[in-house]
């Protein structure tokens, strides 16, 4: 199991608090809480006593472990994906916003390596898509390299409209499957 | 690794004998060019045999017969239980006034003889009832257990005979075979009979495997598999079960087809996001760049003489067909209808192109003519796509997916003039069917 990664990362923690993001879908946006540092004014050491032992960085139990794929989704804002509009793979202020931060967090983490898939809704022919879902993990791909993480870590696939993650055939989950999922491997490659 | 089945069985044996021969003054003849709304009533009475081993074979058979003319909308199977004549002998004139009474208006008499364990000789002779003459007698040799592609063969002699086209009873069906949730779905490699009969898993299902095409020459099989989570384009070999892929290519090779005379491959490339038709010679595996265009350049389809290619581009902004010379050469858009335009396929005949059109949140299958001109919709439905012609270009049969959370897919059939619409049996949800070339 990768599932920890040790680095200076409770900076990263402190940035937002919430609850641990839903693995199901559609998970509703959590409401951002904000912790108001508490700044104690720390008692005068008394002369010749021992310093207290060092002590762990305090974490919220609620909060992804700092380096984990839980880490990199969160800090995607729930899951490590951007979506697209109907035939497009632009990518939106949104989508943006959210791969500035996985640039971000790639570039602290520099062991991980990541597939781009790029996923297309149902409302299409398969071979269409196929080449759809290229375009769009290229996008993802393209606008992470420019904040910065090295090409050499970003994998892409396309899986066209192969891989929904949204059963519904209507507009809500058709707007779900248009996609580009960054997929973490941790670790590094190989 | 996946495991392979060599599954071709060889028709040990077959001969065509046309020792019973032929009239040419047949007046009985169909036209299928146009819609077809009444079909030719036609008679097929259980082949003739001595014993019961026999007559169950005979009854096997004609049945056979009677569901392929039937599922073809030219051709009304009359019921058995109407007949009045009770043939005993194939080689005697039937009495025709007992055929027309029921308003028969072809009658194929047939008899079967096993002649020893492993060879049994199928005959038949297809009479026109108005006319009365003899259109038609073959004779099959062949083994007990190919009893059903020699019915197969019978029903493409009868279509041949009535309606002066080739048939496409003997073939088989590629599909995609698909189980488990929308979400979650398998995807395997499948193969039947043209009438759903047969099926077989072509190759294991522990990869994701899509659009598979049939070589026009030989049992060979192209598609597209994420084996190794690298999505390239494959040979199968369904005769030996040699598989292979196809080149090594950095980025994903997909929408493969063959050129008609199966020595070459047309197929898309995507290097960088950006995908580009190639063709590849299977010999020298040389391959040539068709299309530069950074827009998206997929599914490449050959016309039948191999000089033009119908593809599917965005280069116009939304995705429309286009025709250009085989060596990507006097590119020009040829749809120009409402909607957007995808999956082209060149028919076996040269005539026409079967695509995928959609607008108004509906997807149908239309063909056109080669330049454009004629285009007619024949289908409509939440998603109907990855169209394939039979290889007498009279049919087209197609994949339909059904608006649901289940993501139900199935396989159905439309003719040529958008008559004729039924589902294909399949043994689950399947997709993407490629139509064989007639088998030998």
């Amino acid at each position: 199991m990768k599932k920890y990664l040790m680095a200076g990362a409770a900076l990263l923690v402190l940035s937002a608090c919430a609850t641990q993001p839903e693995p199901e879908l559609m998970p509703e946006p959590e409401p951002v809480v904000e912790v108001q540092p508490q700044i104690i004014e720390p008692e005068p050491i008394p002369e010749a006593q021992p310093l207290p032992p060092v002590v762990e960085p305090f974490v919220d139990p609620n909060l992804p472990i700092p380096g984990s794929e839980d880490d990199f989704a969160f800090q995607s804002g729930g899951e490590p994906r951007v979506f697209f509009g109907y035939d497009q793979f632009n990518l939106s202020p949104e989508a943006q916003d959210v791969l500035r931060r996985q640039a971000n967090w790639l570039n602290i983490y520099q062991d991980a390596t990541a597939t781009i898939e790029g996923h297309a809704d149902e409302r299409g022919t398969r071979e269409y898509n196929l080449a759809l879902g290229a375009r769009r993990a290229d996008s993802v791909k393209a606008f992470l390299v420019s904040q910065g993480v090295a090409p050499n870590r970003l994998r892409t696939i396309s899986y066209g409209k192969e891989r929904p993650i949204d059963p519904r055939a209507n507009e809500a989950g058709w707007s779900r499957n248009r996609n580009g999922h960054t997929n973490l491997r941790l670790g590094g490659i190989g | 690794m996946t495991t392979l089945k060599r599954i071709f069985l060889f028709l040990v044996g077959l001969c065509f004998a046309l020792l019973l021969g032929s009239t040419a003054s047949a007046q009985l003849e169909i036209d299928i060019t146009k819609g077809n709304l009444d079909p030719t009533p036609i008679a097929v009475p259980d082949f003739i045999a001595d014993s019961s081993a026999e007559r169950d074979f005979g009854k096997k058979i004609a049945e056979v017969i009677r569901a392929d003319l039937e599922r073809s909308g030219l051709f009304r199977s009359l019921d058995p239980a109407s007949f009045l004549e009770t043939q005993t002998n194939i080689d005697y004139k039937p009495a025709f006034a007992d055929w027309r009474v029921i308003k028969a208006d072809a009658l194929v008499s047939g008899r079967i003889r096993q002649e020893s364990p492993s060879r049994i000789l199928v005959e038949f002779r297809l009479w026109d009832i108005f006319a009365g003459e003899q259109l038609k007698g073959v004779r099959f040799a062949t083994t007990p257990e190919n009893w059903r592609r020699t019915a197969h063969k019978a029903s493409d002699a009868i279509y041949e005979a009535l309606t002066g086209e080739t048939g496409y009873f003997d073939t088989r069906i590629v599909f995609i075979d698909e189980r488990g949730p929308k979400i979650n779905k398998q995807k395997r490699l499948a193969i039947m009979d043209q009438d759903g009969e047969n099926p077989i898993y072509l190759l294991g299902g522990s990869d994701l495997v899509l659009t598979p095409r049939f070589s026009p020459s030989s049992q060979t099989i192209t598609y597209m598999s994420y084996e190794n989570d690298r999505p390239q384009v494959y040979l199968l070999d369904i005769e030996t079960g040699r598989r292979e892929l196809l080149g090594d290519f950095p980025g994903m090779t997909f929408a493969p087809q063959f050129s008609p005379n199966g020595d070459r491959l047309i197929m898309s490339m995507e290097r960088r996001g950006n995908s580009d038709i190639y063709v590849m010679d299977l010999k020298s595996r040389s391959t040539q760049r068709l299309t530069t265009d950074p827009a998206i350049d997929v599914s490449g389809s050959f016309s039948p003489d191999g000089r033009k290619v119908v593809f599917n581009s965005d280069r116009g902004n939304s995705p429309q067909l286009y025709v250009m010379d085989a060596d990507g050469k006097n590119v020009k858009r040829i749809s120009f209808g409402k909607g957007r335009y995808s999956a082209p396929v060149w028919s076996p005949r040269g005539d026409k192109i079967a695509f995928v059109r959609s607008g108004g949140g509906k997807f149908g299958i239309g063909v056109m003519d080669v330049d454009g001109k004629n285009e007619r919709i024949l289908t409509n439905s939440y998603l109907d796509e990855s169209p394939t012609w039979s290889p007498n270009g009279r049919v087209i049969i197609f994949s339909r997916a059904k608006q649901d959370r289940a993501g139900t897919t199935e396989i159905w059939s439309v003719d040529l003039t958008g008559q004729n619409l039924r589902k294909v049996e399949t043994p689950g949800m399947a997709s993407d069917p490629a139509w064989s070339p007639l088998l030998p």
